[in-house]
Formats: C-alpha cells, sequence, structure tokens
C-alpha cells in the first residue's frame, strides 16, 4: 500500500489535534507516515502510533525554531525524497500552508490549501474544498507530481487506530535558504485555558454590539459555561475589544466547530465566510434584518445583554 | 543609496458580489465588479510608509498579473501614491493556478529589478495565501511574510509576525519577500490630488514572451491542479427565530439541550 506523509504540528512532543485528523484522511489513501520536526519530536511518537502512523520520521535541530519555515521545508523534501509517497498532508495553519506550497514547488507538484474532506480516487486524491465565502463547494485534485494538501481542523473525526509508529530518524540537509529569517525574538501567548479557536467543537463569538472590551466577560462566561473557544468579528476586533488572534472571518481564523454561537454579530460576507461551514449555528441580535439570521437554526431577536447571561446561567443550572 | 520596492497586487471580483464560477470552472471574472484586493491595500501603505520613513531614493512600482481590467487595481494604487505600475496581460494566462501565477510574478520580479518585494497576506477570491511564501523560493531571497508590523533599515528587512502559539520578531537581509497583514495599519485613501497624478504616472504592459515565459507553462492546461467540479453551497435551511419577550436565554438554552449540546 502506498504511504502518504502527514507533517506533524506538534508543541514540545504534545501533537496538536488537525494532526490527529490528518491520520485519519491519510488512511483512506494510504499508510500514513508522519513526520515531526524540532524539540520533542520524538515525543510525539506515541500518540501518532495510536492515531495511525506506521512510521514516524523524526529530527532534532536548531534551525527548526531559529528560522521561519524553510527549514520544515527541507526536511519534508528529504522526507518525500525518502518515501516517494502517494500524497503528502500538512494541517492548513499560516505557516503549514507556507510550508506545503514551497514544498509543492521543490517536488514539481500541484498544491490544494484548505481541504475540508478527502477521498481516494481513481487519479489521486480528490479534495472537497469550500469557496467564495462557503457559497461554494469545489472538488480538486491534483495533476502533476506528488499531491500536497492542506487540510483544515475539524474536517476529520479523530479515530484511534493502533500502528507500529516505528521511530526513525530522518536525514535532513539544510539547504543555503534555510537560514535565511531569522527568527529573534519569541513572546508565547498567554493561555486562557479556553481551546483552540479553530480546533474548538463549539465557537461563542461576540461583535459590534457587545459595544466594549470589558463586555466580553460576558461572552467569555457564555463560552466557559459551554468548554468552548471564544471568537469576535473584525468590527470587534478593529475597535480593539479583543485580541485579532480571535478573530472569525476572511482575515481571520475560518472556523467550521459543531456549533457557533453569534452574539452581536451582523453576519457581514466578511465574516460568514468564517463561520458558514459551522454544523450548527445560533445568533442572538437586536436587529431581526441582520444577515445572520439568514444562516441560523436558531436564533433570538433581543438585547444581548439579556439574553446572554440568562442563557449561561441556564446552562449552569441543566448542568449542575 | 536607492530602495526598489515591488507591490504585487491583485484584481478581484468584489467580495460582497454574488461570485461564481465560469464553464470553465475558473474564478467568473465577467459578471462582478471588479476592485483591488482589499488585503493588497495594505501592502501599498507598507511600501508607502517604508518610503516615508527613508532616507533612500525609494522607487515604488506596482505590479499585476491580469486582465485587460486589472489596470483599475494599479490605478487605484498609483492613485495612492506608487510611482509606476507593471501590467502582465497575456491570454494564455486565463486559469493559471498558484504555482503559475508564482513564475510569472518571479520573472516579473527580477526583469523589473527589486530590493524588496512586498505582497497582501492572502486575495480576497482565492485566499490561499501561498503566493509570497513561492515568490521567495522561486526567487530565492528570504521569506519574511504575515507581518502586523514592518521596517527596512540598512539594508535589513525586519517585523513582527503574530502566529497563533506565538508573537515572532522576524529578520532578514535584502533582498526579500514581505507579505503584511490586515493588522499592519489602514491603508490610507487616495486623495483628489494622488488620483490626478495617477494618470500620469507609466504604466507598462508585458506578455509573457516578454517574461521568456512559455504558454504550455502556464494557463488552465498548464496547471498543476485540476477543478472537477463546483456546487453551490445549498441555502441553510430557515431555522426558528424567535423574539426575546424575556424567555429568549431560557428558549435557546432549550434548543441547546435538544441538539445535545448542553
Amino acid at each position: 500500500m502506498a504511504e502518504v506523509l502527514v507533517y506533524v504540528d506538534h508543541v514540545d512532543g504534545a501533537v496538536r489535534k488537525p494532526t490527529l485528523e490528518l491520520l485519519t484522511l491519510a488512511r483512506r489513501i494510504g499508510e500514513p507516515v508522519a513526520v515531526a520536526l524540532g524539540n520533542g519530536a520524538g515525543d510525539t511518537a506515541a500518540a501518532l502510533a495510536e492515531h495511525g502512523a506506521v512510521k514516524v520520521l523524526t529530527h532534532e535541530a536548531a534551525e527548526y525554531a531559529d528560522y521561519l519555515v524553510v527549514p520544515k521545508v527541507d526536511a519534508l523534501q528529504a522526507a518525500a525524497e525518502a518515501v516517494s509517497p502517494a500524497a503528502v498532508l500538512v494541517p492548513s495553519s499560516a505557516e503549514g500552508k507556507e510550508i506545503a506550497a514551497r514544498l509543492a514547488l521543490r517536488l514539481g507538484s500541484g498544491i490544494i490549501t484548505d481541504a475540508v474532506d478527502l477521498e481516494a480516487g481513481d487519479e489521486g486524491p480528490v479534495a472537497t474544498q469550500s469557496v467564495f465565502a462557503a457559497s461554494f463547494t469545489t472538488k480538486s485534485r491534483v495533476s502533476k507530481g506528488t499531491p500536497v494538501i492542506t487540510v483544515k481542523p475539524n474536517s476529520a473525526a479523530v479515530e484511534a487506530a493502533p500502528a507500529a509508529g516505528a521511530v526513525e530518524a530522518l536525514s535532513v540537509t539544510f539547504s543555503a535558504q534555510a537560514t535565511g529569517t531569522k527568527v529573534t525574538g519569541r513572546t508565547p501567548r498567554e493561555s486562557t485555558g479556553r481551546p483552540e479557536l479553530t480546533e474548538a467543537a463549539i465557537v461563542v463569538s461576540g461583535g459590534r454590539g457587545v459595544n466594549g472590551a470589558e463586555n466580553f466577560a460576558i461572552i467569555e462566561a457564555l463560552a466557559d459555561s459551554l468548554g468552548a473557544a471564544v471568537g469576535a468579528s473584525r468590527a470587534a476586533v478593529d475597535a480593539g475589544w479583543y485580541p485579532h488572534t480571535n478573530q472569525v472571518g476572511q482575515t481571520g481564523k475560518s472556523v467550521s466547530p459543531q456549533l457557533y454561537i453569534a452574539n452581536g454579530i451582523s453576519g457581514a460576507i466578511q465574516h460568514r465566510a468564517g463561520m458558514q461551514t459551522s454544523k450548527t449555528i445560533v445568533a442572538v441580535n437586536k436587529d431581526a434584518e441582520a444577515p445572520i439570521f439568514d444562516l441560523v437554526d436558531y436564533g433570538v431577536v433581543g438585547d444581548l445583554f439579556d439574553v446572554v447571561p440568562a442563557l449561561t446561567e441556564e446552562i449552569k443550572t441543566r448542568k449542575g | 543609496m536607492s530602495l526598489r520596492i515591488v507591490v504585487t497586487v491583485k484584481y478581484v471580483p468584489d467580495a460582497t458580489g454574488d461570485r461564481h464560477f465560469a464553464d470553465d470552472l475558473t474564478v467568473d471574472r465577467d459578471d462582478v465588479d471588479g476592485l483591488l484586493s482589499e488585503l493588497d491595500e495594505y501592502a501599498v501603505e507598507q511600501a508607502l510608509q517604508i518610503s516615508e520613513n527613508s532616507d533612500d531614493d525609494v522607487e515604488i512600482t506596482v505590479l499585476t498579473v491580469g486582465p485587460e481590467d486589472a489596470k483599475d487595481a494599479l490605478r487605484k494604487a498609483l492613485s495612492m501614491g506608487a510611482d509606476k505600475a507593471i501590467h502582465v496581460e497575456d491570454d494564455d494566462i486565463h486559469g493559471t493556478d498558484a504555482i503559475g501565477t508564482s513564475l510569472v510574478l518571479a520573472k516579473a520580479v527580477e526583469k523589473a529589478g527589486y530590493d524588496l518585494v512586498i505582497s497582501g497576506m492572502a486575495s480576497t477570491d482565492g485566499t490561499m495565501g501561498v503566493v509570497p511564501a513561492l515568490l521567495a523560493e522561486r526567487l530565492g531571497v528570504p521569506q519574511v511574510t504575515l507581518l502586523s508590523e514592518v521596517s527596512v533599515e540598512d539594508g535589513t528587512v525586519k517585523g513582527r509576525r503574530d502566529g497563533d502559539a506565538a508573537s515572532e520578531n522576524l529578520e532578514a537581509s535584502l533582498p526579500a519577500v514581505v507579505s503584511v497583514t490586515d493588522q499592519s495599519g489602514e491603508a490610507r485613501y487616495p486623495s483628489f490630488k494622488g488620483i490626478m497624478a495617477a494618470k500620469k504616472k507609466p504604466v507598462e504592459s508585458w506578455d509573457l514572451s516578454d517574461l521568456d515565459i512559455e504558454a504550455e507553462e502556464v494557463g488552465l492546461e498548464g496547471a498543476w491542479t485540476k477543478v472537477d467540479g463546483a456546487a453551490e453551497r445549498p441555502a441553510r435551511t430557515a431555522g426558528t427565530i424567535v423574539k426575546d419577550e424575556g424567555e429568549g436565554g431560557k428558549q435557546l438554552a432549550e434548543f441547546l439541550a435538544g441538539q445535545k449540546f448542553i
């Protein structure tokens, strides 16, 4: 059976959920071979094996943290040349897409980004993408070289599928370009204790109607009652009420949770682009004419300062 | 010292219009009004700011690849304050994918001459966000991308990249390829004077033969990816809308419980 390379997104050895989802998709096409790089790479093997990796190629070097993107491209290229895979799958983060693009060019291969589903096909893997602010769905495939495909979080379920997960050291020679862009400083984000926005099963968002940074506390309280991530519309982020890392929409994150709760968000096309593929959509808005109500499974026309705290209380009561 | 900046921009269908696909499954560019991609305005803005903050002689060239109408995007950038423009236009380019576009841009940037290339973070139509990285790979120069802050001094570009896990400070020697996000600073509106001045600024037109690119390397046939089908997403079925009469929160909780979210 053909091997499929899966690029592992991990933090000091802790594998992030989208990578485990990639293993589910990779198993539809062939045998997953994971590539883990940088500090803690070897510690990823157990989690990867449990979810179907037959092999885990690892390489640790300071270059992965000290320089931008290119060292990882060099390593993935080395892995692709060693394995001759049927496809290379990479999580669709900002960095993941950059790594994948440069790799594709080096391999002489086409690239598909932001796939939301992946199936085996007669002429190679077929990727489903959601385009034009999620108003269209396309089916695409790579027609030249080894398909390089980036896949969005929440595109597949994480499945246990125990495999050998044999760790092998990957041999990597860094290119002349590898040290071109130096990372001179790094400030880790403070953890909020909430789930990662793109990975969360439930997202609770606030927009212009929240009307102030201090009022986001009621959005956070609702999120915490559901174990949800917090999102914000561009209007709220531009006003300085909530950090840009939490922005949902065209220039922020694209999310596809089981449940999306939009509070005080009108639903402009740029926002819809980032949340329209959510399974269930709920909105609270004062304006009955707000376009967000065209998308909802359930909507409440009302003041979010009344409805949201009441909802939070009710959830807490029901959860006991 | 002089600094040559090339800003790559894209002419895109208006995102608020009713965008769809043409029969050959390329983006239909006829039925929706086009404009300079909003995300590229930030790139033009940062080029102008680098120029304003520099003691060097800075020349800003704005470059686009696209059909005849794409000149509108160049005019907008010129009216914001760019010095000159290059329009790469060729019938054989229709249907080119990101890999092919990066080839055309790389050849054009090399022909124009550059110390710094500045791009937006992504286009508002394709939204892949990979062209700056592809351009850096093709040009063999440092990639300093997704910056929310950028500055150039003494042949070095510095910037801040706000990632999910951390905020990183980056540094590279020129020549380099930079991309900036919508957090880099509000783009200016063209002044009346700027709009008038733009009409007199030079716009060069190049085709594929000017760039030594064969037709087979680009276009729909030359694309390394194929779109097999496109379907309009079914409209979401109309949901339940209630007016809050004091029970809105409870009613919503009831719905969520019914869907097993609570």
